[in-house]
């Protein structure tokens, strides 16, 4: 007898939990589509996330602090001594005693990690929202960053910015935070 | 534009003279001749109609798994929500090479396909779209629509066999058990509507339920006989959650692992157009064929089929798939017994419900 009420029960087990999953597939089916139609729209980046490198070459003093931390070594820097008489200073008013005449960044090896934005000690390596950099030619995603290339390639102005040298802070003054600029 | 436009306009002229000159002959055929004229017509009307409706439903399909699973589908080809996408997928489709496996019996390889589309094809002779619509009324229809329908397990069976492959050969082998299972539900469920309508002709039993007599609802048992039609009918066509023979996380793609191209694509267009087939079935025997509110016709006739197909869509994208044995015991365990209970319950309430009336045929529904 039990066999027998165990095969009805199967069966309306069989219907009742095939109607309980079109219920489910019904409600969904009238959901809004959560798809972005990717080119024409696009989902906002997340504030710091991780993208494309960018190095404001003008604020970069050569400490070669980013190039050590790339775990993939994808940073190739080269420096040269400035002469005593030129007198560059970066936005926050550091003087700038080396010259940087190449800072290349391939990001066909970039692992974005972020290490080297984090040691930048002017911050002038950052992480961009940029992401979509793809190109024909891997070489085309060695990105050159140093001044003579930029100015060439019309991306930064040929003056250097006239930037002021920091002001000697009174010990008074240094106890409470300075405005950042830049 | 200057050169197109009185082309044309000689084209058309030239069109309606000759055509309707050919038109004016049609007076002139004899009887049989204009019979098979017509016949002709309304068959090259269903090809077109056949071979259109793929491209549809396999849309229709993807709009609708798509919403179910909260993404949007189709949307890019042809404008508005990627109407034209089956269109651009059949294109590819065709230019694809047409490859034969070296390992394959070329011959059974290449006539599979074509074997499969035949009995979807073959099923729309007796599908009754309206009084008039229809390519031939048989008087053994239904047993003609289940007879051809046999010839597609064969199709399916020749294609695994024959691409010499374990996963296709699988396959074929679960879809022949599974579809010569099936059958039997599927006769047994339409065997109380042929003792109610009286003939095996799909017109006569359209027309046995003028009036909203439907055949779902003629007796307590017939709901119960159309459930059981409709999930045998979905086991048929190899659909989910039947669809074990082309289980892709088995056996590939089972039977059509080796196929590509046009032959593959003969293969879906079979499976689609047995839908329709399955759902017109449905409609014809159960649900009134052309009759609806207002004006009977061929549109709802379309109309139901296409709520059924709809019903066949949501169903897959709802439940998973069976396992072999889950299957068998489906069918042997459940729907076999029930369509005989149905057959019979059925059959007794006619006989019964005519003792009670004084032996009136043709009054068999219960609020009548």
């Amino acid at each position: 007898m039990n066999s027998i009420r165990n095969y009805f029960m199967n069966m309306w087990d069989g219907i009742y939990t095939v109607l309980v999953g079109m219920k489910v597939t019904w409600k969904n089916g009238l959901l809004r589509p959560i798809t972005v139609q990717y080119p024409r729209e696009r989902m906002e980046i997340p504030e710091g996330s991780r993208n494309q490198l960018y190095c404001n070459i003008d604020d970069c003093t050569g400490c070669l602090a980013c190039e050590r931390a790339c775990p993939v070594a994808c940073i190739t820097i080269t420096t040269s001594r400035r002469g005593a008489e030129e007198e560059v200073y970066t936005s926050t008013g550091v003087r700038l005693k080396l010259a940087v005449p190449k800072f290349d960044i391939d990001m066909s090896l970039c692992c974005y990690c972020n290490l080297c934005t984090e040691v930048c000690p002017t911050e002038c390596l950052v992480m961009t929202a940029a992401h979509e950099f793809a190109v024909y030619d891997r070489g085309d995603l060695i990105y050159r960053f140093d001044r003579p290339w930029q100015v060439q390639k019309g991306i930064l102005p040929p003056a250097v910015p006239d930037y002021k040298p920091k002001p000697k802070a009174a010990p008074a003054a240094a106890a409470e935070p300075a405005p950042t600029t830049g | 534009m200057d050169q197109i436009v009185p082309a044309a306009h000689g084209l058309i002229a030239w069109l309606a003279i000759h055509v309707w000159g050919a038109l004016g002959l049609l007076n002139q055929l004899p009887g049989e001749l204009f019979a098979l004229l017509v016949m002709v017509v309304v068959g090259a009307l269903m090809l077109v109609f056949l071979s259109l409706l793929p491209l549809f439903f396999v849309w229709l399909e993807r709009k609708l798994s798509a919403r179910i699973q909260n993404r949007l589908g189709p949307m890019e080809v042809g404008g508005f929500h990627g109407w034209l996408q089956t269109v651009a997928d059949t294109v590819k489709l065709l230019l694809k090479e047409d490859l034969v496996p070296a390992g394959a019996d070329q011959r059974l390889f290449k006539l599979a396909p074509m074997l499969a589309v035949m009995a979807s094809l073959a099923a729309f002779v007796v599908l009754p779209f309206s009084p008039w619509l229809i390519i031939a009324d048989l008087n053994v229809g239904l047993l003609y629509v289940v007879g051809v329908g046999s010839i597609g397990v064969v199709g399916i069976l020749m294609a695994g066999w024959s691409s010499n492959n374990k996963y296709s050969l699988l396959g074929a082998m679960r879809s022949a058990a599974q579809i010569i299972s099936y059958e039997i539900p599927i006769l047994l469920s339409l065997l109380p509507v042929v003792m109610l309508a009286g003939s095996l002709s799909t017109r006569t039993i359209v027309e046995a339920q003028a009036g909203f007599k439907w055949f779902a609802f003629a007796n307590p048992f017939m709901p119960l006989a159309f459930l059981i039609f409709f999930i045998a009918s979905l086991a048929e066509l190899n659909r989910t959650p039947f669809d074990i023979p082309e289980a892709e996380s088995e056996l590939v793609a089972g039977f059509h692992t080796e196929y590509s191209g046009l032959r593959w694509s003969f293969f879906f267009m079979a499976e689609y157009a047995n839908m329709f087939v399955s759902a017109a079935i449905a409609t014809t025997v159960f649900l009134g064929g052309w009759y609806g509110p207002f004006a009977a016709g061929p549109l709802w006739f379309l109309l139901k089929c296409f709520a059924l197909i709809v019903l066949m869509m949501w169903l897959r994208w709802t439940l998973p798939r069976l396992r072999v044995d889950q299957l068998m015991a489906m069918c042997w365990k459940y729907l076999v017994p029930a369509s005989l209970v149905c057959a019979f319950g059925a059959g007794t309430w006619y006989l019964v419900i005519n003792h009670l009336r004084g032996g009136t045929a043709g009054t068999f529904w219960f609020w009548s």
